[in-house]
């Protein structure tokens, strides 16, 4: 095993598969020389070749359709959105063209594409660099999505997106590229490396899609949760005390219901929490679910911490993030709730 | 030709510890190019789209039809501008050096796109820049203060620190609000310069975006719109040659030039030497008259240099020959005007360096200024319940009660 932080693990998936795939293509702004910058990309185009790694015109609009197109063509393309906040324009090839290809010609065209897109705030980049738009696209049928919390669960999905035929958007928050968060700005940063899923298999294997992970089991609460959120909300619990269990959802959709369902069930008590805004976020779809599966174990409303309903704000970062503070809120809350 | 397709990647003409190679560039003579009337037929001035505009030639004198004359008053005037902005970016580069500011970005190289432009627009026109014209702000009346105010998201910042650092706007200035997100102000600009027409008013609207950013839709819905109405805007490329670490061929411009990318559409392109505030500054009046009088839009081209880091986030020695800039073959605005005003008897190493230096001072006494109204850890700070105020018009019930939740975690 090797220590990698996610930047690592992410550049290891892609060369595991490029190595295994002579089909897979990454295209994207500033991938290829240089390697994209946050270093995802970093070397590919050296060890596979200018026509298997492509810079790409800013136009995520562009990147997107070709990527489509040269699915179509048999090829498996990795295409990288260089923030989350700029997949926008490229947004109708994705919930109009990408998501329905199989649907609407009965599975005679299809495009295993994997858009990968760095997502999430706490690196002070403002409104755009810091949006989670995640529940944009767990809302369009048809789209896998993806967004894992830790270098293992990175590389490990990241190739199971890739060999998938169906579309993938795998959301990386990019706070955690370099080592877990607990959401204290204040403390030293922490490498990748004091934490057991820093260490990453060099070679080939896979984390599948559309299983939840139980990061720590508890009794007295089910906490829903994925991204930079895992790390923040285990630190969360520790400070009010409670044996909580966590969930890292790791995959949005296809959701992985009877995990969380089991989870809730045993427990009673439920709490989401996620980064990006709460409204219409992909918690309330969280919340319906455990709802419909869990009803009668409930004893008490499910709670749901996420970011407010306002862009990022630059200055506000850490008032808007929801911290160890917010969550803990949340955990008392619905303890309390009899 | 060979036998088979093949799939081109284009190269740049350099890497780092290569030779810097400019000579892809297709540069005419100054005084070279013939001023065309400014209600020429688009298909009779297509030329202008290749070839370069320049009124000063190696020797620093004014040449040609298109020499807008300006007085030596004027241009001094234009020098000093050019030096406040250079002023400015240096210290604040070095302010986000120290950690005292999250993030910024240079104009370095092609100060003279947004002086010599403002210059030629009227302040009842509409300017919708890109995050490399603080020239255009300061020239309009942004005060250094407020700019960096801005910068510091402190309680002077007129975006209440909901935006990054050199995200401004100023509305007294009609200069339009920046956008992380590239290329979309361009078409905001065509809707503008339209409602203008509309109301019949003879205002005009202006826009900037870099060579990468041509290959965004938004580009191209901007041309769209304004070659069908005809709307009386100017649409600026600041072909700078690198985008991030790509150059300027992975937006086209290695088959046409970027001047070229309106003539499908009948839009007349004008290729204009950027570093040189006099050919700027007469490529914009012509533009201006042409959209005043009904003529429609213009796609102004200026071939220029990113002198510097594309932000503080980015390190160039990776993808670009170290010193590409000191080759650049149209070298450096503020010294092409310096010299300029020299061998013409106007200015003089003295005068410069005296101007110089009174702009890093006055760029120093606002940096005082600026930061007693709050750094990023020192107060006043603002006021973080103010975050949820213009997310609509008025504040929704559930965004008033996050806002009390946010104020009683914070209590
Ligand atoms: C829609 C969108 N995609 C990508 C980015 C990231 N990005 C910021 S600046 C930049 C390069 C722009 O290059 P160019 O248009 O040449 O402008 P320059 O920086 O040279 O002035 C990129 C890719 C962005 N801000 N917005
Ligand atoms: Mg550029």
């Amino acid at each position: 095993m090797a220590q990698m932080n996610m930047i690592d693990a992410i550049r290891s998936a892609h060369d595991v598969v490029m190595a295994k795939d002579p089909n897979v293509v990454v295209l994207g702004e500033d991938v290829g020389y240089f390697g994209g910058v946050f270093r995802c990309t970093d070397g590919l185009q050296r060890k596979y070749g200018e026509h298997r790694v492509l810079d790409a015109p800013i136009a995520e609009g562009g990147i997107i359709a070709a990527a489509i197109g040269m699915g179509v063509n048999g090829l498996r393309p990795v295409a990288e959105i260089q923030f989350a906040d700029y997949i926008y324009p490229g947004f109708d090839q994705v919930a109009s063209e990408l998501a329905r290809l199989r649907y609407r010609t009965c599975g005679d065209y299809f495009s295993p594409v994997t858009i990968r897109t760095p997502c999430g705030g706490g690196i002070r980049g403002g409104q755009t660099h810091s949006q989670s738009p995640e529940g944009i696209f767990t809302h369009v049928s048809g789209i896998t999505t993806v967004m894992p919390s830790n270098p293992y669960d990175a590389k490990g999905l990241l190739i199971s997106a890739i060999e998938s035929d169906d579309p993938v958007v795998f959301f990386e928050p990019k706070r955690i590229y370099n080592g877990p968060f607990d959401g204290d700005p204040n403390k030293p940063a922490v490498p990748w490396t004091t934490h057991p899923k820093g260490e990453v298999p060099e070679d080939y294997f896979t984390v599948p899609l559309g299983i939840a992970d139980i990061v720590k089991p508890g009794s007295e609460l089910t906490i829903i949760t994925y991204g930079t959120l895992v790390h923040v909300a285990q630190a969360a619990a520790r400070l009010t005390g409670v044996d909580a269990e966590i969930i890292d959802v790791r995959t949005l959709a296809p959701l992985d219901v009877s995990t969380l369902a089991d989870s809730v069930c045993k427990t009673g008590r439920c709490l989401i929490a996620h980064e990006a805004t709460r409204f219409s976020g992909f918690g309330a779809e969280l919340a319906a679910t455990v709802q419909e599966n869990c009803f009668y174990s409930l004893e008490a409303p499910i709670e749901r911490v996420a970011g407010w309903d306002t862009p990022y704000p630059h200055a506000f970062e850490w008032q808007y993030f929801p911290g160890q503070k917010r969550i803990a809120a949340g955990i008392r809350k619905v303890m309390e709730a009899q | 030709m060979t036998n088979r397709s093949r799939l081109h990647i284009p190269q740049p003409s350099a890497r780092p510890g290569d030779e810097p190679d400019f000579s892809y560039l297709n540069l005419s003579p100054a005084g070279s190019v013939e001023r065309p009337a400014a209600d020429a037929r688009t298909r009779e001035i297509e030329h202008l789209s290749v070839e370069l505009i320049r009124v000063l030639d190696d020797d620093h004198r004014a040449q040609g039809s298109w020499n807008p004359a300006l007085e030596p008053a004027a241009l001094q005037v234009a020098l000093r501008w050019l030096l406040l902005t250079r002023a400015y970016d240096e210290r604040m580069w070095q302010i986000q050096r120290q950690g005292r500011i999250s993030f910024y970005m240079q104009s370095t190289g092609e100060e003279a796109v947004s002086i010599g432009q403002a210059m030629a627009l009227r302040p009842g026109d509409m300017c919708f820049p890109s995050y490399r014209n603080q020239g255009l702000y300061l020239y309009r009346g942004s005060k250094l203060v407020d700019m960096m105010c801005q910068c510091l998201s402190n309680t002077g910042d007129m975006c209440k620190g909901r935006q990054m650092p050199i995200m401004y706007h100023n509305r007294d200035a009609n200069i339009f609000s920046i956008s992380g997100n590239l290329a979309t102000q361009y078409p905001h600009a065509v809707g503008w310069a339209m409602a203008s027409a509309i109301k019949g008013e003879d205002h005009i609207s202006a826009s900037w975006v870099g060579d990468g950013s041509t290959a965004e839709a938004d580009f191209h819905h901007a041309l769209t719109f304004a070659a069908i109405y005809q709307a009386p805007v100017i649409l600026n490329v600041v072909n700078n040659q690198w985008a991030i670490s790509t150059f300027q061929g992975f937006a086209g411009g290695e088959r046409r030039p970027f001047a070229a990318r309106g003539l499908g559409l009948g839009i007349p392109g004008i290729r204009v030497d950027g570093n040189d505030l006099l050919a700027v500054y007469a490529a914009t009046t012509w533009a201006a008259e042409r959209a005043r009088r009904g003529g429609g839009p213009t796609l102004i081209e200026h071939v220029t240099y990113r002198g510097g880091a594309h932000s503080t986030s980015d390190d160039p020695t990776k993808y670009r020959p170290k010193d590409e800039w000191l080759e650049f073959p149209l070298g450096d605005p503020l010294e092409r005007l310096k010299n300029h005003l020299i061998g013409e008897g106007h200015w003089s190493e003295e005068e410069h360096e005296s101007v110089q230096a009174e702009m890093r001072d006055k760029v120093q006494v606002a940096w005082k200024e600026a930061q007693k109204q709050g750094t990023m850890t020192e107060g006043p700070y603002l006021d973080p319940a103010t975050m949820f105020d213009d997310v609509f018009v008025e504040t929704p019930q559930h965004l008033e009660m996050q806002r009390q939740q946010m104020l009683d975690l914070e209590s």
